[in-house]
């Protein structure tokens, strides 16, 4: 297997983006991936989208793409595991250069959210249509369910996943491309609309449009590129039950650990090698559930770390600098690669405000559903 | 969703059927053809008791369209007394008071209308069981409390008289 690195990444602002479509999005960010390598072609190309279908009306998302790029004749394919798309596509990419089957191909993702679809609908399809959405389920409510299945196993309160929210937000005011580049104040959160009892809409991530695209080749090519190329140095990826009343552990994402323990196993790292992560907080409780499993925090205590500071910006490990789905925004689709857009630019010193000093070991965790699909990816600056 | 696809899902529906592995022993609702604990094939048919205990629950604030009437309204996984596990509805109680550990009937109701037809799609909710000694159930503020009034009640809504 060759050693694989990423060479150029671009991103849409993410947000209500009413004068884009489906189509100029995903284009924007893959000339501007293709842009920073100064590359004109391409071998392949895969592109994450959850329900362009349902969203827009549009499937068929490979040959659309390539050809709105300037691109026809490339082979391109779009990949679906819900919100944890683009991660797939990421690591089917990473797999294709890695093989040797390909020098030079593009993970993208994209999702259009905003035209007029029931949102709350579209998504719902992530989970299981026949037992859980017949009853009337949304994402919110799974979410809500987890968060009291673990508060109810661990004493995790209310305010722990309000802080959540606000060290998100914290980070993404510094995030030129955040869909709510804005401070909240814990107050704002707890006084939020209800949304799914404990989850209020401050716990929730937002509504977006975006995309985000990286580009891969073989590391030993990747100086024609770039002079600091990120190397990829695992790639795990796992399932778990599609409905959440079949886990044995409702407060637990299984799916989680065992992808984290795949890429960890692979990249020979452990969690106490990373030093900055871009993790799935689609809701307040994913965050302190996803940073228990990827082995940031110890089982049951992961309630603390935002409140306690381990996981904001200069704490020990930098959970969510983007802003995270909170504050960056969440267009399900594009998600996946948008993390590795944030920890390509950190591991390259590239961040700003937001950088994390030093930083020199990455990790993205990307999941689908209520954690039915999770895929993590540990990179390394070079 | 078509009529082939909610007749195929009556025996769950309806008659809460479940398999049981004859292997490892684990109860799985609906029923399937592999035992997600073993893989084993060999799996029996088996009916669920209409009891549960409340594993963890939410209050639904923010519906989907065809729930836009009954919220607020209660859900729950409830683990029946087999060991099998379902999301439902919990009716007939302040959704508030819904919490883990409660122990709920499982009853058969109307669970939404479905398309410009309006269909009617049956199923079970859960309600709660009153401890040992008390009287009648609260009958205040659930979604299907206003079953026996006529008009329509504010907190009651259309599908409630089939409930």
């Amino acid at each position: 297997m060759r050693e694989v690195a990423i060479v150029a990444a671009g991103m849409t602002r993410f947000g209500e983006l009413w004068g884009a479509s489906l189509r100029d999005l995903f284009v924007e960010a893959a000339l501007d991936a293709l842009a920073g390598a100064g590359a004109d072609r391409l071998d392949s190309l895969y592109v994450g989208n959850m329900a362009g279908g349902q969203f827009v009306g549009q499937e068929h998302l490979g040959p659309l793409v390539a050809d709105h790029m300037g691109m026809t004749g490339v082979a391109a394919t779009r990949v679906e595991s819900a919100c944890a798309s683009s991660g797939v596509a990421l690591r089917m990419a990473f797999m294709e250069v890695a093989s040797g089957f390909s020098d030079l191909v593009l993970a993208g993702g994209v999702e259009k959210m905003t035209d007029g679809a029931d949102v709350a609908e579209v998504l719902a399809t992530a989970s299981d249509q026949e037992t859980e959405v017949y009853h009337g389920v949304t994402f919110p409510a799974l979410y809500a369910m987890i968060a009291r299945a673990h508060m109810q196993a661990h004493g995790t309160t209310e305010e722990d996943m309000a802080w959540v929210s606000v060290k998100s937000h914290r980070h993404g005011a510094a995030n030129p491309k955040a869909q709510f580049p804005r401070q909240v104040t814990l107050e704002q959160v707890l006084g939020s609309a209800m949304v799914s009892e404990p989850l209020r809409m401050l716990h929730c991530s937002p509504v977006s449009d975006g995309a985000a695209a990286v580009l891969l080749c073989p590391l030993e090519q990747a100086k024609r590129y770039t002079d600091r190329p990120v190397q990829i140095l695992g790639s795990g990826m796992a399932t778990g039950s599609l409905a959440l009343a079949d886990r044995d552990d409702i407060a637990s994402l299984d799916a989680v650990r065992e992808s984290a323990k795949r890429a960890y196993a692979m990249a020979e790292v452990g969690p106490e090698d990373v030093d900055v992560a871009e993790v799935h907080d689609c809701f307040s409780i994913a965050e302190i559930c996803c940073i228990e499993a990827l082995g940031f925090a110890d089982e049951g205590q992961g309630a603390s770390c935002a409140r306690t500071g381990e996981t904001a910006l200069g704490g020990r490990m930098p959970v969510n600098t983007s802003g995270g789905l909170k504050s960056k925004g969440h267009p399900v689709g594009a998600t996946g690669v948008a993390q590795a857009v944030e920890v390509f630019e950190q591991l390259r010193g590239e961040s700003g405000e937001r950088q994390v000093e030093g930083a020199r070991i990455g990790l993205t965790q990307n999941m689908g559903g209520s954690g039915a699909s999770s895929v993590v990816h540990i990179f390394k600056g070079v | 969703m078509p009529s082939p696809r909610y007749w195929r899902e009556i025996p769950s529906r309806y008659r809460l059927e479940a398999t049981k592995c004859s292997s490892c022993g684990k109860v799985t609702f609906p029923a399937r053809k592999v035992c997600p604990g073993c893989r084993s094939r060999e799996l029996g048919k088996l009916r669920l008791s209409r009891s549960g205990r409340v594993v963890t629950c939410t209050v639904v604030h923010v519906p989907p369209g065809d729930f836009l009437m009954h919220a607020p309204y209660a859900l729950a996984i409830v683990e029946t007394p087999e060991g099998a596990r379902l999301m439902v509805q919990v009716a007939d109680c302040d959704p508030a008071a819904v919490a883990p550990g409660m122990e709920v009937a499982l009853e058969f109701r109307c669970i939404r209308k479905e398309g410009h037809g309006g269909i009617l799609c049956y199923g079970y909710k859960g309600v709660p069981t009153p401890p040992a000694g008390a009287e009648e159930p609260p009958l205040a503020a659930g979604n299907d409390a206003a079953a026996e009034k006529p008009q329509p009640a504010a907190t009651g809504t259309p599908e409630a008289s089939h409930a």
